[in-house]
């Protein structure tokens, strides 16, 4: 199979992810349970990947970096846990719905108020609007860092910037860019970072997390065993425990843990670069094919590497399966969560096939697939 | 009955700053290990570093000048 799908999952992991999940599993207990040898290990185990995390993403304090189970769950606890009634929040177009449906349930029964910076027909955003939107009541911008759908980017410091001048916080996804584009949250302004494990990280699905400045309070949603403070009827305020209730996914983490030693030996840039190659040398050849429309601003080398293309007007699912059952490639159709996206872009009915690489793609698999779109796109 | 001697007991707000410690002293050589929290300390659970009394002030001098945070420190009677 030509796996074509890594915006959604990186299939493909680097081994030693998967040695660590296996020996994390024959020999791990629990974490933060007990003093035992079994327990510390995966104690130290898990501590030492926040370090890892907060070295890579820019965290000034390891213990401010959040297990969580995915991005999903990262952005829910952000949100919920930061905005309150009364407040007013400001999103943009290009949120996948693991940002929207969080901010649409607090707006309809919590009282909070919501705007959105639009995006235009090549998937940008206008700084000037966040500037626009700002209220004095504005608590939070919530803002991707690279968008699901198209790949462009948003230069979160810039929004920081704004964000920070009006009183406000800057909660930013990071889903799409971990791993693949250099990220300093305290450098780029950002309060709180949400990440998942299992796609640009190469760690196993079931693994993410947050990383909160200094000073950031964020109220926990789920509250329980801490394995500190046992008698207290209140869930601990140190961070992470704080947010952290309940035992671990260890097992997990320590694949993430291995992966991230193997991002740090290979490099971010290489990766980036490995993967920006692969999209731009995929874009070069679908872009010259009669019938293909790209959408996205290509315009600038930094940016996620994804490809979102429609053939004609033929329906994007029909196209994926097509890619499927006759070339084995993996695509993703359809809507990609991200609904406000497909709006700005125009292809709410059409959807879009979205082709997206990783580091273990290579450019004998990008030439297959642009054959392919070509040989569908023949009238 | 095992023998029971004074031992400096280092106490942390989280689980994360135990092992902060634990590496830290790791690292720089410095004494001690973790251990269970004492019943003294706090009745419930989550980890202490446990060293000896008589290495106890180079210890906190060395945290302390490494930003490293503790709740308490006391000096308890525990097992040898």
């Amino acid at each position: 199979m030509i796996y074509l799908d890594n915006a959604a999952t990186t299939r493909q992991k680097p081994p030693q992810v998967i040695d660590a999940v296996v020996r994390a599993m024959t020999t791990m207990g629990n974490a933060a349970r007990g003093a035992h040898a079994s327990s510390l290990q995966a104690s130290r185990a898990i501590y030492d990947a926040r370090c890892k995390l907060a070295a890579l993403l820019g965290c000034p304090r390891p213990d401010h970096v959040v297990f969580t189970t995915n991005s999903t769950e990262a952005l829910n606890i952000a949100i919920n846990g930061i905005l309150s009634p009364g407040d007013h929040v400001i999103s943009t177009d290009l949120e996948h719905n693991s940002v929207l449906r969080p901010l649409y349930r607090l707006e309809a029964g919590h009282n909070v108020a919501l705007d959105f910076v639009p995006a235009d027909r090549r998937g940008n955003v206008d700084y000037r609007d966040f500037e626009r939107l700002m209220r004095p009541e504005t608590r939070a911008v919530v803002c991707t860092h690279g968008s699901n759908l198209t790949g462009n980017l948003i230069d979160v410091a810039r929004v920081g910037e704004i964000a920070h001048r009006h009183g406000a916080l800057l909660i930013v996804d990071a889903s799409q860019t971990a791993g693949s584009i250099p990220i300093h949250m305290e450098d780029m302004g950002i309060d709180v970072l949400c990440f998942t494990g299992h796609k640009g990280l190469m760690g196993p699905q079931g693994t993410g997390g947050l990383c909160i400045r200094e000073g950031v309070e964020i109220r926990p949603w789920k509250v329980g065993g801490s394995g500190v403070q046992s008698y207290s009827r209140t869930q601990p305020e140190e961070y992470p425990t704080r947010l952290e209730a309940g035992t671990l996914n260890s097992h997990g983490i320590m694949g993430l843990s291995a992966a991230l030693d193997f991002i740090r030996d290979t490099g971010v840039e290489a990766i980036g670069r490995h993967e920006r190659d692969l999209m731009r040398r995929f874009y070069d050849g679908v872009s010259a094919i009669e019938g293909v429309t790209v959408y996205g601003d290509f315009s600038r080398e930094e940016r996620g590497a994804i490809v979102a293309l429609n053939i004609r007007d033929y329906d994007s699912g029909e196209i994926a399966d097509a890619l499927s059952q006759s070339y084995d490639i993996a695509t993703r159709p359809g809507a990609h969560c991200a609904p406000r996206m497909h709006q700005a872009l125009g292809t709410v009915e059409q959807g879009a096939v979205r082709f997206s690489f990783s580091w273990y793609n290579t450019r004998e698999e990008v030439d297959a697939a642009v054959a392919a779109v070509r040989e569908l796109a023949e009238p | 009955m095992r023998s029971k001697k004074p031992a400096l007991v280092l106490a942390f707000a989280s689980t994360a700053q135990a092992l902060a410690t634990e590496k830290y002293c790791q690292e720089h050589q410095l004494p001690g290990r973790l251990i269970p929290v004492p019943k003294e300390i706090t009745a419930g659970c989550g980890l202490a570093w446990k060293a000896e009394v008589e290495q106890g002030e180079e210890l906190t001098r060395a945290l302390a000048r490494a930003g490293i945070q503790w709740q308490e420190a006391r000096v308890l009677e525990l097992w040898a």
